[in-house]
């Protein structure tokens, strides 16, 4: 009987603990944030302390650069909630439909059918570009054959056309090997991308591994003679050496070709969309949409992706301003 | 005169040695299998991850920096989801069982309320996810909060707890209760005093390893949307919050090679919590366990 009680008292005095052991450490947390704070975005600290609470969602291409936008900011309005979720370019947007979120990233323009969602919902949004991408259509670093491809060829190797396809098919001085496809996933807003600007909206092999965690893709190509996959620039540049990239009409995907646009049509634009109302009612919102103008393209940079012209970014902060 | 040949017995009974020798060293196998892939696996995340699993790690928010990346917010984020879980689903789920134990009289309805719960056991996390995204988060308007979260995790756990705490129950023998009835207690008095007490070692047991279940449990929180990146801790429970097994993922997921070791200390940081949860419902089952 008494150890019953023990036990009883134990488990509430534990849940006490831990949940005022929980509430002390929010006391500290604007303390931490302020001082892990790196000093490179210190410049412009703003001169009034916001508070508030800022969500997101969307692209998994997209979110690096985020997350790195929301560590800075977290050291210059510590007291300013911001919480991205990375649900991909398509579940970002039900979220946004749905009204949870202040702001949607996407890796691809908003398609027609979540506009009209949109519209029906009563959202007004606006789309700003953050930075640049370079899709990179990768292969073994052992396949010698398939160096530089046409947007055709692209087209003939990705389509699904309701048989098995060899190397042979696409070229017939290719080896008579089966090919093996690996792509993001149908949630991502790189797989709606490439299914446009490569293959006019017709399907994808069928026979694809589709994976939403890009080192899956990396890890496919990589073990596999016959594969060809495409993702994010950044993951292809951080498996150099595992992978080899394909140039698209004799143009290889780099910072430069990708900024020029002549690493046509596969380099693309990242977007966030913003609730034009969370942008005049929230002033913390505004703010952080601000702040990631501004340091999108530095941001960009370190994580992997290409920076915007500065031009663009000048004009997105002017189209924010209207907003207000 | 001899009635048994022994040449011939030892020629059957060879075979039938070697036989069973066969399927002994199968059945090895089989169980070697097993622990042989978490040898593996434990080597290869301990390997990857030990490095970065500092006091700085445990301290520091998320960062795109993977020496500066910490896992403060998600260790945080799930202490605060199981503050949420563990009384939600341990007294819905105990008060169900003594009900169903209990009170309940063996009739249909009572049976297929039996039933469901086991089916409900059989049901894929990712359904509750969907569930709780319709019901706690959209429906009852509670965000992607903590309490969101923590109501959908207990619906999932909840039928674990049930049936564990069913046979708690029934492990307690019927002489107990009547000894109880023959000193003039009523019903209540009886499970207050004589069931629960009798069958607290086998609930809590059960309610750990169901609360160990939740804590690695990443479906559902995908489904409802947890986010993965903010620099905040959770201040109530309507506050966002993020848990362990989603920061993990989300580190496993990046390019760079360095965060697949930071995932790997996450790793580590969430086994670490499941081994403690699991050896107190050892030590509880152990301390608690030869009453009768």
């Amino acid at each position: 009987m008494k150890k019953w009680k023990y036990l009883t008292m134990t488990a509430v005095m534990g849940s006490a603990l831990m949940l005022g052991a929980c509430g002390s450490d929010s006391a500290q947390n604007g303390n931490n944030a302020e001082t892990n704070a790196p000093a490179s975005s210190g410049q412009d600290a703003a001169d009034e302390k916001l508070q508030g609470a800022v969500a997101g969602d969307g692209s998994s291409t997209v979110a690096p650069i985020i997350e790195a936008v929301v560590e800075e900011y977290a050291g210059t309005q510590p007291d300013v909630k911001v919480s991205v979720g990375v649900s991909g370019t398509g579940g970002g947007f039900e979220k946004f439909i749905a009204g949870e979120t202040d702001f949607s990233n996407a890796s691809r323009p908003v398609k027609d059918e979540e506009k009209a969602k949109l519209d029906e919902a009563g959202i007004a949004f606006t789309q700003l570009p953050i930075a640049y991408d370079g899709l990179s259509v990768v292969v073994n670093p052992e396949n010698d054959w398939a160096k530089d491809l046409t947007v055709e060829q692209l087209k003939k190797i990705w389509v699904e056309d309701g048989k098995e396809k060899k190397w042979s098919d696409i070229d017939p001085s290719w080896p008579d090997e089966k090919i093996v496809y690996y792509s993001p996933g149908t949630d991502s807003g790189t797989y709606d991308y490439f299914d446009e600007v490569i293959l006019d909206g017709a399907d994808l092999a069928k026979s694809a591994t589709l994976s939403e965690d890009d080192n899956m893709l990396v890890q496919g190509v990589a073990g596999d003679k016959n594969a060809i996959g495409f993702f994010g620039y950044a993951y292809y540049l951080e498996n150099k050496d595992k992978l080899s990239v394909v140039k698209v009409n004799g143009v290889e995907p780099t910072n430069e070709t990708i900024e020029a646009g002549e690493y046509s049509p596969l380099s693309r634009e990242l977007y966030t969309y913003v609730k034009n109302s969370a942008m005049k009612d929230n002033a913390a919102a505004y703010d952080f949409v601000k702040f990631t103008l501004e340091h999108a393209g530095d941001m960009a940079e370190a994580v992997g992706y290409v920076s915007l012209p500065e031009e663009k970014y000048t004009e997105a902060l002017k189209t924010l301003e209207g907003l207000k | 005169m001899r009635y048994i040949d022994d040449t011939v017995v030892m020629k059957r009974m060879t075979k039938r040695i070697t036989f069973n020798k066969i399927w002994k060293a199968l059945f090895f196998l089989a169980t070697t299998f097993a622990l042989v892939t978490l040898a593996v696996l434990l080597y290869r995340i301990v390997t990857q991850g030990v490095d970065y699993l500092t006091i700085d790690f445990l301290t520091n928010f998320a960062s795109r920096f993977a020496d500066k990346a910490g896992i403060k917010a998600a260790l945080v984020g799930s202490l605060w989801l199981m503050a949420v879980v563990a009384p939600v689903s341990i007294i819905l789920g105990v008060g169900t069982a003594i009900y169903l134990e209990e009170y309940a009289k063996k009739n249909k309805l009572n049976d297929f309320i039996r039933l469901n719960i086991s089916n409900l056991a059989g049901v894929p996390s990712i359904v509750f996810g969907l569930l709780g995204l319709t019901i706690f988060v959209r429906m009852m308007g509670l965000g992607k909060s903590v309490l969101a979260a923590g109501l959908t995790m207990s619906l999932l756990i909840l039928p674990v707890i049930i049936v564990a705490a069913q046979e708690a129950i029934r492990a307690v023998p019927n002489e107990q209760r009547e000894a109880s009835y023959g000193m003039g207690a009523t019903k209540w008095q009886t499970i207050v005093h004589v069931v629960l007490p009798a069958a607290i070692p086998g609930i809590l047991t059960g309610s750990i390893l169901a609360l160990s279940r939740a804590i690695g449990e990443t479906a559902p929180l995908v489904v409802i949307g947890i986010p993965v990146i903010l620099q905040f801790l959770p201040n109530g429970l309507l506050s966002q919050f993020t848990a362990l097994p989603m920061q993990i993922y989300d580190w496993a997921k990046r390019p760079q090679e360095e965060f697949q070791h930071v995932a790997a200390a996450g790793i580590l940081v969430l086994m670490t919590v499941l081994l403690l949860m699991n050896s107190i419902a050892i030590f509880i089952r152990n301390k608690f366990q030869k009453r009768y």
